[in-house]
């Protein structure tokens, strides 16, 4: 019952979302947050619950929208007549037959050859993207036009709201599709085989076919998300099936954090809305996604979601209450610090004329702004390390076993 | 034909004892901490940019000592403070962390040098032709390349087979336990193995950067083709690291300069086909085209039916 509802309010949430965020911009986010929700769960069908760490996710995603787009250019020229609502489907499969064919050889091991297999056929292809411009387009890629398409109940796509309520759709039902399947025997077989491949083996169940059928499942879900971004941006490049786009989805899914269902979500979402709202402001960018994601592999091995997942326990023994203090403690000279280091890098990257950052003009041609930044950053840092060992006896505190909870333990 | 062929090989070779100075370091660390390094080629990268930084300052060959010395500690540094803690969370996360690392160091070099190319170039004391074949130059800085490789191959050939510190790293590699408990520091061991492997790709870099041009894409050009080398090699041996370096490079440079193509297999074969047929691209390809993709090709064929590699005991 309560999944049911959890259910509903994703569907309602779905049907609000463009009605509060109806500028061009927020569309057009929403857009890509449906497309990369899709493609991150979808890699999270093999890392997260099958561990397969994939290196080449991004040829799936990259197949189908190839696939996807020219069905839509069929269309155009009127070989065919596939409605636009079904372009998606049509990606899906492609993905779903590439990763039967290329399955068939790539899961009968895990971990890192696996890794290199997948890495190998993510170079093969995108290699070949190149070479193979009839199909690929070469360096300008393949564009189709989706207002062709026979119209769906008089909706013709010509704006991105009503593509939106398209990628909403698909969207829900692949969220669902992906969620249904770690349900099934096989998606809790993909866990027992992560977790312990040989056990299963002596089950008695194929740790290659288990593994198989997670990685035909992804590949078709990550076909949809390209099919999704064929019918969003009407184009595909071969930057969309390389190495830095499979990359980027890792990023997603890790970040985001694997454990759980709702990580890879959490992940897309907040990466895309600040990559559409940030990249504007910086060119470094990059550099920051590419810091969190190294602190996060270091320190939050089971990512942001991972990181509220271990409040439970407090929560649950009603602790919470301890960490408040400690956490606005180490918090304000923690946002401090990382304010004024984005800001020094920000300064070493702009050599012309002051600008204002955070309110604050900044000059880089003065050794007066540098200064000031520093001494901040040094403070803070400093501080930190006071407000720490605080923040750590409280957590100790905060997640210890309660007697209660002891004396249970010791009667069974 | 015979000069093409024999300044193919050359080139080959060449590219082949670099692509190993990279392979090296990646096939010791993979086989003493089970860890694909993937930020190796970054830090190959790195020893390019350093020496180009330094090389500006106080000329070409004290860049060549230091800029190596300076990834290596920065590799070491790396090993220390970063891949030792991951090392608790499993070996995806530890390949996820030299993964984070590599595109980390492709956009700090961005930040600090830029996009654009690096005019670093060889020292003009190496600016001449070492011999001229069928009218055909071959320059110096090419010869100066090799030497470096085949010394730094014979080096750790002898480091790791007569010295003492090779043998205790040949020990670790097989029994890291049994080394520990003889009083051995087992960490501090990979650690320098660590830092020793990042400085030979460093030096790969400082002699590789005025050929294959300086720019922050160098990296992950090279990057892939080292992981190919060292799981067609078999993932651990460094004879198969070696050999795979070698046909490696040959494979490519021969391709490139053979010119062949699907026509002319048509052509010998007595097919045609129409010059709008739907797999057109598929007659029109040559050989020099296909190169890129063969190393990966090569790979994929591997896995699926030698996983183990040429010269590999295990498969993981």
């Amino acid at each position: 019952m309560r999944t049911l509802v959890l259910w509903a309010v994703f569907a309602l949430l779905l049907m609000v979302l463009p009605l509060i965020f109806d500028s061009v911009l927020g569309v057009s986010i929403l857009n890509q947050m449906a497309i990369a929700i899709v493609f991150a769960l979808s890699y999270n069908l093999l890392l997260g619950q099958g561990g397969m760490l994939s290196f080449g996710h991004a040829v799936y995603f990259g197949l189908g929208g190839f696939l996807a787009v020219h069905a839509m250019l069929l269309t155009e020229t009127q070989t065919l007549a596939i409605p636009l609502v079904l372009i998606p489907l049509v990606g899906g499969l492609c993905g779903l037959v590439a990763a039967l064919f290329i399955g068939s050889f790539s899961t009968g091991r895990a971990g890192t050859v696996f890794a290199m297999i997948s890495l190998g056929v993510g170079e093969l292809l995108a290699a070949s993207s190149l070479i193979l411009v009839s199909f690929f387009g070469g360096e300008r890629g393949v564009s189709a036009d989706r207002t062709f398409a026979p119209p769906f109940f008089g909706v013709d796509f010509a704006q991105d709201v009503q593509v939106y309520f398209l990628a909403a759709a698909w969207l829900f039902v692949s969220v669902l599709g992906m969620y249904l399947f770690t349900r099934t025997p096989a998606g809790r077989l993909a866990n027992a085989v992560r977790d312990n491949p040989e056990r299963a083996q002596f089950l008695g169940y194929s740790a290659q076919r288990v593994r198989f059928i997670s990685f035909v499942v992804a590949g078709f879900f990550a076909g949809i998300a390209g099919g999704l971004f064929a019918v969003n941006y009407e184009i595909l490049t071969a930057g969309n099936l390389n190495a830095a786009s499979s990359g980027q989805v890792l990023l997603m899914a890790y970040i985001g954090g694997l454990g759980v269902f709702i990580g890879p979500i959490i992940g897309a979402v907040l990466l895309t809305l600040i990559n559409s709202l940030f990249n504007h402001y910086t060119t470094l960018w990059m550099l920051y996604l590419g810091l969190v994601f190294v602190l996060t592999v270091m320190f939050l091995p089971r990512g942001l979601t991972g990181l509220l997942m271990m409040h439970r326990l407090p929560w649950q023994q009603g602790r919470l209450g301890l960490l408040i203090r400690p956490y606005t403690l180490t918090a304000i000279p923690g946002a401090v610090l990382v304010l004024s280091l984005i800001g020094l890098l920000e300064m070493s990257q702009r050599e012309t004329g002051p600008f204002v950052y955070l309110g604050i003009p900044l000059a880089p041609g003065s050794a007066m702004s540098w200064l000031a930044l520093l001494a901040v950053a040094v403070i803070a840092f400093v501080a930190l390390r006071r407000t720490l060992p605080g923040l750590r006896a409280a957590w100790a505190e905060a997640t210890a076993q309660s007697p209660r909870s002891l004396e249970k333990g010791d009667a069974t | 034909m015979a000069d093409a062929l024999i300044f193919a090989t050359l080139n080959g070779l060449v590219t082949g004892m670099l692509l190993f100075m990279l392979a090296s370091g990646v096939t010791l660390i993979f086989s003493m901490m089970g860890v694909l390094n993937f930020a190796h080629a970054s830090f190959y990268m790195l020893g390019a940019y350093f020496a180009f930084a330094i090389s500006q300052q106080i000329g070409f060959w004290p860049a060549l000592l230091l800029a190596p010395v300076l990834v290596g500690v920065l590799g070491a540094l790396v090993e220390r403070y970063g891949l030792r803690h991951v090392h608790k969370s499993g070996q995806v996360a530890e390949l996820v962390f030299t993964f984070g690392l590599a595109f980390l160091i492709e956009e700090a070099v961005q930040l600090f040098w830029g996009r654009a190319t690096q005019d670093f170039r060889s020292p003009a004391a190496l600016d001449f032709a070492l011999f001229t074949l069928f009218g055909q130059d071959f320059p110096a800085w090419k010869g100066f390349m090799l030497c470096i490789s085949v010394s730094i191959f014979i080096g750790l050939y002898f480091a790791l087979t007569r010295t003492r510190t090779g043998i205790i790293i040949q020990a670790a590699i097989t029994h890291p336990q049994t080394v520990a408990n003889l009083g051995h520091n087992v960490p501090r061991l990979f650690m320098v193995v660590f830092g020793v492997g990042s400085a030979l790709a460093g030096l790969a870099g400082v002699i590789a950067g005025p050929v294959l041009t300086t720019f922050p894409g160098m990296a992950s050009m090279l990057g892939s083709i080292v992981f190919v080398i060292v799981v067609i090699g078999g993932l651990g041996s460094l004879t198969g690291a070696l050999v795979a370096s070698l046909l490696i490079g040959l494979l490519q440079s021969w391709a490139i300069a053979s010119g062949l193509g699907m026509a002319d297999l048509l052509a010998l074969l007595g097919v045609s086909f129409p010059p709008d047929h739907a797999l057109r691209d598929l007659w029109r390809l040559t050989l020099p085209q296909v190169a890129p993709l063969l190393p990966y090709l090569l790979l994929v064929l591997m896995l699926i039916f030698r996983p183990s590699g040429l010269f590999g005991k295990r498969e993981s």
